[in-house]
């Protein structure tokens, strides 16, 4: 009977197992959310130099940049952007691998698919506005696409970050009612929020 | 306790169909590849299983072709997810 009750928790343990890993893709990885909000908050911090300097710290600030300067940010951004991505794949590429999960296996594609849609039309519409001298609206707007885009994917992925998503859509909202803020906000929700999940995370299922 | 073991499913003894089964009760569907990925068997282990589980009227086999390439996807019927269901509260009630 003892062998008996012992087989059936091993089965019991394989269909918790198959249901989590087919389901969901739960090799994002924690240290790769950890890596990114350092990221930006170096990038924050390199943008803020930029931009506001001779401005006082925690006051309305005025954002005037010349073309140049846009086109420094813009490629701050980008290779911000870049190296997150790039650090989540490689780190996250090593979790599928202890998991037994592909990286490119129909979970992570349900995933990616409900991830990009939203935040893609984001990027879009930052360039736009960027390209049209809303320059306020940019930060605020990057947190609030973000989290729409983690909510929405939060459903095939560890359940975590849709509360990282909503953090950052109030993020986002509250930077958009006091703009001007925007960086700070931004440094809040890319920065600090990704340091806390992605430790809380990788603490979580990591270790 | 004849009783639980009345409703513990022969079906069920076996990892892999476990596996099948558990796999296609929380997904719509999932193509043979994603399959055999997700529980690291042979083509041929694989395959053997489903049939049985076919037979049982437990999974659906649709074959379709994308991209001009034939697959195969399986989904769980209405009675393969009630003898699951049966088979899993079976086995809470053995381990009480």
């Amino acid at each position: 009977m003892e062998n008996a009750k012992e087989k059936y928790i091993e089965d019991l343990k394989v269909i918790r197992s198959m249901m989590d890993r087919s389901g969901r893709f739960i090799s994002l990885s924690g240290m790769a959310g950890v890596i990114a909000g350092c990221i930006a908050l170096l990038c924050a911090y390199l943008a803020y130099e930029l931009v506001y300097e001779g401005q006082e710290y925690f006051s309305y600030r005025q954002f005037s940049a010349t073309r140049s300067e846009l086109l420094l940010l813009l490629a701050l951004g980008t290779s911000a952007i870049l190296s997150s991505l790039g650090a989540g794949y490689w780190l996250t590429r090593r979790k599928a691998k202890q998991n037994g999960q592909s990286v490119w296996g129909s979970e992570s594609k349900q995933f990616m698919a409900s991830f990009f849609p939203a935040l893609i039309t984001g990027g879009l519409l930052v360039l736009i506005l960027l390209a049209k001298g809303f320059l306020g609206l940019v930060a605020p707007l990057c947190l609030l696409f973000y989290g729409l885009a983690l909510v929405n994917a939060s459903k095939y992925t560890l359940k975590e970050t849709r509360g990282l998503g909503v953090i950052e859509i109030i993020l986002g909202l509250l930077g958009i009612y006091f703009i001007g803020y925007g960086l700070a906000f931004w440094a809040l929700g890319f920065g600090l929020a990704h340091i806390g999940y992605g430790i809380y995370m990788h603490l979580k299922y990591d270790a | 306790m004849k009783s639980i073991i009345e409703d513990l499913n022969k079906a069920f003894e076996n990892k892999v169909r476990l596996g099948v089964m558990s796999i296609l009760v929380v997904n719509e569907f999932k193509d043979f590849n994603s399959l055999k990925e997700l529980l690291q068997v042979t083509d041929g282990n694989l395959a053997s299983h489903i049939k049985s589980l076919e037979k049982l009227e437990y999974v659906d086999v649709e074959k379709k072709f994308v991209d001009r390439k034939p697959r195969t996807e399986y989904r769980v019927t209405e009675q393969g997810r009630l003898a699951f269901k049966k088979h899993i509260a079976a086995i809470e009630k053995l381990l009480k």
